[in-house]
């Protein structure tokens, strides 16, 4: 019954390991500034993690074969638990801390480091069930927002007074998050109801939208091309169809839409 | 049998005659272990039904189920479930499965039958606490419960119930007005039961141990039972007051979790200053400890089952039980790594990413410990030891993931996504179960009188434990290609390519769920017809073997067991010729 054990053991093992090897099924390929470090990052611990795995269960799947032989006597583990004990604390140990600091600067490089001050500037609402994005226009001043102003059946997604506020009577607002290729943006994230979730693959970044809170976000696109945005933050029963798209730009393709949208 | 003879004092414990003391609202800490574990029985049971029917949603959704049509002829018109009914299902499904069976089974039920008897007690502490405990554990069960049968159904806020999607009533969906109430209640119910029991646990491994068993003679079970009444008593302890202010911004008026200038429904909700973070904080500081509060007490089973059936002494308890009282500190140190990208601060990330990370190396050593325990034994390989095997195994898979998602820098990535579901399966959830699977065959015979039949539990184990990995592991591989997690369906171009992955995962599940009936089967079957059980079938050390099965209702018949053998002596040639020397022997050369 052990030899059978660890026959399947290893059987599993080896074919759970192939997929990840070949690739079968992976991370669509990024297109930001910031993704690389991540895909190394993961590499790296996916090769940490491979080993320890392999290890971990073709040892059980050979001990366990070893014990089903009845002629042999009960033997103690070579060397005890202190040697195993040691080699978990360092081994282990060293393997969390270069994580740790390779992965610190994979993180801080999106989360922790400042948007470039001259990034495009994007506002963007949550909703129950879709995303807005707001453009500042060509004044360049985003006008201010009032909640009790939101109307969604008028199109004031954003809650905008422009028959009071000079700087709300040109802002954009899209459906699409359309951004010029190579060109930092920061994105500034607000929820109307409830926790949202901005989730863009190809970028390699996730953030919540926290009602109450205005959370910044930087990404720098690198690929001309249409993504999707979606919400990973369980939000209702549209959660799973809350999407929007994220089109990216040659520079001048950028200009002619942000003209098209200020003509409208 | 070594014992100091009958003293007075165990007379004053008579058993009970009338119906309703013996079986309905019993002080006996046994009947009330077999209580909890019917109660995780029933759970499970519905559970894994909701499963079933959540994975066959997403991999056919047009399968017309006329039997959940006439259950809930507004949650799935035609049988087909709408997506709000499929997040009342799931909901439901991450509620029963945490609270009624992770939570019940492995520590609950096995924990009030057993320890008592592994530190040579009568009883519990308190033996009315511990009715009282049940008995709002039930209450609680049939309160949530009741959230299937009420207008619109269960919540469908996630058994995570983040806010203010689950603070702000009905108008933020269905299900969310007195479905949540019922949720919540339930919650609070639940909280009360298990701080009442953490302490009973407590109290009664302090101060009822019989003469001789000192702590470091208790056997590994009784270990993680005492080490998660400690993380319980102060998980729940959060809970509780958590879901109270829940409850008060519901029906109160109040805003601890809902900010101001919300709305929904088109109408701006009339509350200001509450912080949605403050429920994540406040959830997951019970939430991450409660996954130690499942899995611990298997790890214990598990490190007390396996010397039985490899004849030889666990390698490193001391190393072993010190990792689980690290693990237990250390759970309270990580929860933020449930909020990396949550609108913390993102420094904060990297203060919750150590202690996570480090908390790997006592996992690590308590894996470690187990697997090489296997080595050189003479392994006798009935259904419980199995189970032991398979546990390392699925511990080991679950634990892997844990590296990816402890890093914030890679959670950016697969935060929410179907890797998280496989993650806290593979770690939580199976490493749980089998751990109460490997319980359930080893000590069936000392709760029954009866064993359990090998054959229908060898196909169990090679069922549950090849279709587990069937179902889990892909889930991996969803993950990297950026699969969503809590999605009633895939209906964009980019997810639509991996539905043959989830047709696989939902055969997968069928058939796994299917191989559990053969183990309720067995259980009802031995409970009338397995053959009759010695008093220690195993060869097994702790005090339980010492007494009758099932044990009497005092547990050992008015004898005070003196102990004066740790918990591992197996291999050595004991006196009287066999490989193990129970924990009531005689010391040798005494």
């Amino acid at each position: 019954m052990g030899r059978v054990f660890a026959i399947v053991l290893t059987l599993i093992t080896l074919v759970s390991v192939a997929f990840f090897v070949m690739h079968t099924w992976w991370l669509p390929p990024d297109i930001s500034t910031t993704g690389p470090a991540v895909d190394h990052q993961f590499e790296e611990t996916l090769i940490g993690t491979g080993v320890l795995f392999l290890a971990g269960q073709l040892l059980l799947g050979w001990f366990a074969w070893n014990a089903s032989d009845k002629t042999k006597k009960v033997r103690p583990f070579p060397g005890g638990a202190t040697p195993l004990v040691t080699a978990a604390i360092v081994l282990v140990g060293i393997e969390v801390f270069t994580l740790t600091f390779v992965g610190s600067k994979a993180w801080g490089a999106i989360y922790l480091a400042p948007a470039d001050p001259l990034a495009l500037k994007i506002d963007v609402q949550a909703e129950q069930f879709a995303f807005y994005f707001r453009y500042a226009g060509p004044d360049g001043k985003f006008g201010s927002v009032h909640p009790e102003k939101i109307d969604d059946g008028s199109g004031n997604y954003f809650g905008l007074d422009p028959a009071n506020d000079e700087a709300a009577r040109d802002d954009i607002v899209a459906a699409s998050l359309v951004v010029p290729i190579n060109t930092p943006v920061a994105l500034t994230l607000h929820s109307k109801d409830v926790g949202h979730s901005f989730y863009v693959r190809e970028l390699r970044v996730q953030q919540d939208f926290v009602p109450g809170l205005d959370i910044p976000l930087h990404f720098t696109a690198t690929q001309i091309g249409k993504y999707e945005i979606v919400c990973t933050q369980l939000c209702g029963l549209g959660h799973y169809n809350m999407k929007a798209y994220l089109e990216v730009m040659s520079a001048e393709d950028f200009q002619q839409w942000l003209k098209t949208q200020a003509g409208q | 049998m070594h014992d100091v003879s009958a003293s007075p004092a165990s007379h004053q414990h008579t058993a009970p005659s009338g119906f309703l003391r013996k079986y309905v609202f019993s002080l006996d800490h046994k009947v009330i272990g077999k209580q909890y574990y019917g109660l995780a029985l029933v759970s499970v049971f519905v559970g894994m039904i909701l499963s079933w029917l959540l994975r066959l949603h997403l991999a056919y959704p047009n399968w017309h189920i006329p039997l959940l049509g006439k259950f809930s002829a507004t949650g799935a018109p035609d049988g087909v479930m709408t997506p709000e009914y499929y997040l009342s299902l799931l909901t439901m499904h991450g509620t029963l499965m945490v609270f009624f069976v992770l939570t019940n089974a492995p520590f609950a039920a096995f924990g009030n039958y057993f320890l008592p008897i592994q530190i040579g007690a009568e009883d519990m502490a308190f033996p009315r606490f511990n009715m009282m405990s049940f008995w709002t554990t039930f209450l609680a069960f049939v309160v949530m419960m009741a959230s299937f049968f009420v207008a619109d159904g269960p919540p469908i806020s996630g058994w995570t119930a983040y806010a203010p999607l689950s603070a702000v009533g009905g108008d933020a969906g269905p299900g969310l007005a007195l479905g949540q109430n019922l949720w919540a209640i339930s919650i609070v119910l639940f909280c009360v039961a298990s701080l009442l029991g953490a302490l009973n646990f407590i109290a009664t491994t302090l101060d009822l141990r019989t003469k001789g068993m000192s702590l470091a003679r208790m056997p590994y079970s009784t270990w993680a039972w005492f080490v998660t009444s400690v993380i319980a008593l102060l998980a729940f302890a959060v809970l509780l007051p958590a879901c109270i202010l829940l409850i008060l911004d519901r029906v109160a008026g109040t805003s601890f979790f809902i900010p101001a200038g919300l709305i929904l429904s088109d109408k701006l909700q009339p509350h200001s200053g509450g912080s949605p973070l403050l429920w994540q904080h406040l959830f997951w500081f019970f939430g991450h400890p409660e996954v130690y509060i499942a899995i611990l007490p298997s790890i214990g089973i598990i490190a007390t089952i396996l010397p039985v059936f490899t004849r030889k002494p666990l390698l490193g308890p001391r190393a072993l039980v010190g990792s689980m009282i690290a693990i237990g500190f250390l759970s309270y140190m990580v929860w933020g790594h449930h909020m990396f990208v949550s609108g913390m601060n993102p420094f904060s990330a990297n203060l919750f990413s150590v202690p996570t990370l480090i908390i790997t190396i006592p996992a690590t050593i308590m894996t470690l410990l187990l697997t090489a325990s296997v080595y050189g034994g003479r392994m006798r390989f009935d259904t419980p030891a199995l189970f032991c095997l398979g546990f390392i195994s699925v511990f080991i898979s679950g634990g892997i993931s844990g590296f990816y998602l402890a890093q914030p820098s890679l959670d950016t990535y697969l935060h929410a996504t179907y890797f998280v579901v496989a993650h806290f399966h593979f770690v939580m959830a199976l490493a749980s179960l089998f751990g109460v699977f490997a319980g359930t065959y080893f000590w069936f015979p000392k709760m029954f009188g009866r064993m359990m039949n090998e054959t229908l539990g060898k196909w169990h184990f090679w069922l549950t434990f090849l279709g587990v990995y069937c179902v889990f592991m892909p889930m991996h591989y969803l993950g990297l290609v950026g699969n969503v997690r809590r999605y009633s369906a895939f209906v964009d171009d980019y997810l639509a390519p991996l539905i043959p992955v989830h047709k696989f995962i939902t055969i997968a599940a069928l058939l796994t769920g299917a191989a559990q009936l053969i183990f309720f089967f067995n259980l009802f079957w031995s409970r009338f017809r397995g053959s009759i059980a010695s008093v220690n079938p195993w060869e097994a050390t702790s005090l339980e073997w010492s007494t009758t099965s099932p044990p009497p209702f005092d547990n050992f018949g008015g004898h005070h067991l003196v102990v004066e053998n740790g918990p591992n002596e197996f291999g050595a040639e004991a006196p009287d010729g066999t490989d193990f020397v129970m924990q009531a022997a005689p010391r040798k050369g005494a």
